[in-house]
């Protein structure tokens, strides 16, 4: 076992609360092991580019934040990684994409169970119109489980995860569209963390909440560390200093989106290496 | 001035639109009150069980309410499957907006305006002479299908593409099948318009007469099986007011269980499409 991995399992093995001091930082244990390696990826709609060129790994166990103004291509970036541009009508995609070492772009993959091992939390909360407890479980049975004990208890300790169990374990059958926005949310990120997977991508999820809904949504997200590695797409870029290890920023040129900077988010917020990502970080332009 | 001129044309608009809706109130209401006053003295138990005497002077019309629930019966059979199919087929498996579903599309709602006199000829060679069944309960009962299915269909093609497009999205990143999806969130999610569809062929076809003389036929006596010729509500209505002189006593009191039957149904669609909804979200 390469040291790298032997660190990263003694972090993950004692789950750590972290000051907001130490995140800043970077977790210690966030030693870098790619988890997702992009290779020039490009994403077109009906020819029409909008992101090119990206490179970077996406390290295992890590909080990755994705950051740049509206429409630079963060979210077909993030769209791209488990293959969620299948479902948009023109879309294409070139490049390079292997997670744990598995080309995604293969034609033959098993698309569902990417979908599986990646889950995506989207900006806007999006529960099915059916009971808190059949959001969670119905996904589960359709993954092929079976045992009633097994899915109560999955369906327990995904609202344990995410902070959701106290508040609706007398009403689970309640539907989940009553629930408030925020709840919501942590009830799709349940839901996503039911199945298990081993990487969630999330795409704002904390703008269409309040600000005490976002605070606890943001708290959820920095338990996720270790256990999953997490993309984020965020325009906050106070939240994105506050839970990210790493941080990549976008940019349009020439009506391009591209990527300018990945790095450690406290250098990349602190020392900068490229102009446009001082002025945006320092508030400047964008 | 020009606020004056802005409050007189308020006023304006507020005097027309209640007008429209107090007209078109207005007619439904003199509709309805008419055939209840003509109709209420017919309406009693044994009018609706017993068989019609006299071309349908005296007696009830209790053969002809179990021949129309037959048609209807044998018509919704058809059309549910055979909508919800199509509907499925169009909105979630077709390129929306492709030269396919255009296609389809356009020939449903052509069909939608073909007048009912031509459904029944085309039922009427078709389903009696060609496929053999007669003049009976199937041929006409599958001939209203015909015409049901253009308005079930759109409606229900309608209803499952305003579904949310983040519930479809959601569905995929949770790694859900396509058949998954369908029958847990977007079957559920646009059962209001299915229903409404429903309700609307469900009431063309209890209105129908044309279609029905050339294939269900006009026997008014009680129908012993699918195959044999029933008289629909509809046609006994038609067949007293125009071809049985003192029938319109009994024309009303079809008519008004007509209108009920329509009432009746609707209520128990809606009821079911509600206890529907209410099972896929708290059971399995």
């Amino acid at each position: 076992m390469k040291p790298a991995e032997k660190d990263l399992l003694i972090c993950a093995a004692s789950p750590t609360a972290y000051t907001l001091g130490e995140i800043e930082l970077g977790a210690a244990c966030c030693v870098p092991i790619p988890h997702i390696q992009l290779e020039n990826l490009c994403v077109s709609y009906f020819g029409k580019h909008v992101l090119e060129g990206v490179s970077l790994d996406i390290n295992k166990g890590c909080i990755t934040a994705l950051i740049g103004p509206s429409g630079c291509g963060k979210t077909s970036f993030l769209s791209t990684l488990n293959r969620l541009t299948d479902l948009i009508p023109g879309s294409r995609v070139q490049g390079r994409i292997r997670i744990e070492g598995v080309d995604v772009m293969d034609t033959n993959l098993d698309v569902l169970a990417l979908w599986r091992k990646v889950g995506m939390i989207f900006q806007k909360p999006n529960p099915f119109p059916l009971s808190i407890r059949r959001n969670i479980e119905m996904p589960l049975r359709e993954h092929g489980l079976r045992q009633r004990d097994d899915i109560n208890e999955r369906v327990e300790r995904a609202l344990h995860d995410v902070g959701l169990w106290e508040e609706v374990r007398d009403r689970l059958d309640a539907p989940a569209l009553a629930l408030s926005g925020g709840q919501q949310q942590r009830l799709c990120i349940a839901r996503a963390l039911a199945l298990e997977p081993s990487i969630l991508l999330m795409d704002e999820p904390c703008s269409a909440l309040d600000p005490i809904a976002s605070a606890f949504v943001e708290e959820l997200i920095q338990r996720l560390r270790n256990r999953y590695t997490v993309v984020i797409v965020t325009h906050n870029l106070a939240q994105a200093r506050r839970v990210a290890n790493y941080a990549a920023f976008f940019w349009m040129t020439e009506r391009v989106g591209k990527l300018i900077e990945f790095g450690r988010c406290q250098s990349l917020f602190d020392s900068p290496n490229h102009e446009l990502t001082a002025a945006y970080v320092t508030g400047i332009s964008g | 001035m020009l606020k004056r001129q802005a409050y007189l044309n308020d006023q304006l608009l507020t005097f027309a639109v209640w007008f429209s809706a107090a007209l078109v109130i207005g007619v439904f209401v003199w509709i309805l009150s008419d055939l209840t006053f003509h109709g209420i003295a017919k309406l009693n138990w044994s009018f609706l069980v017993s068989a019609p005497e006299n071309a349908g002077r005296d007696g009830g019309i209790g053969p002809i309410l179990v021949s129309t629930l037959l048609i209807l019966g044998v018509a919704l059979l058809a059309t549910i499957p055979l909508g919800l199919g199509t509907a499925v087929y169009l909105s979630e498996y077709t390129a929306r907006g492709g030269a396919l579903a255009r296609f389809i599309g356009m020939s449903l709602d052509m069909l939608a305006g073909v007048p009912s006199i031509v459904f029944g000829l085309f039922g009427n060679a078709f389903f009696c002479i060609w496929l053999g069944l007669g003049f009976s309960i199937l041929s006409g009962g599958l001939t209203l299908a015909c015409m049901m299915l253009p308005i079930f269909i759109r409606s229900t093609e309608s209803g499952l593409a305003s579904v949310a497009i983040e519930w479809r999205h959601g569905a995929s990143a949770l790694g859900l099948t396509r058949a998954a999806a369908l029958w847990h969130v977007l079957l559920p999610a646009s059962a209001p318009a299915i229903t409404a569809g429903l309700m609307l062929s469900i009431g063309r076809a209890l209105a129908e007469t044309a279609a029905l003389i050339f294939t269900s036929g006009y026997v008014d006596r009680m129908p012993d099986s699918l195959s044999d010729s029933g008289r629909a509500l509809s046609v006994h209505i038609y067949d007293l007011s125009m071809n049985v002189t003192g029938g319109d006593e009994s024309a009303y009191g079809a008519a008004l269980v007509l209108i009920v039957l329509l009432v009746v149904i609707n209520g128990v669609a809606a009821s079911l499409s509600d206890r529907f909804l209410r099972l896929r979200i708290t059971t399995l």
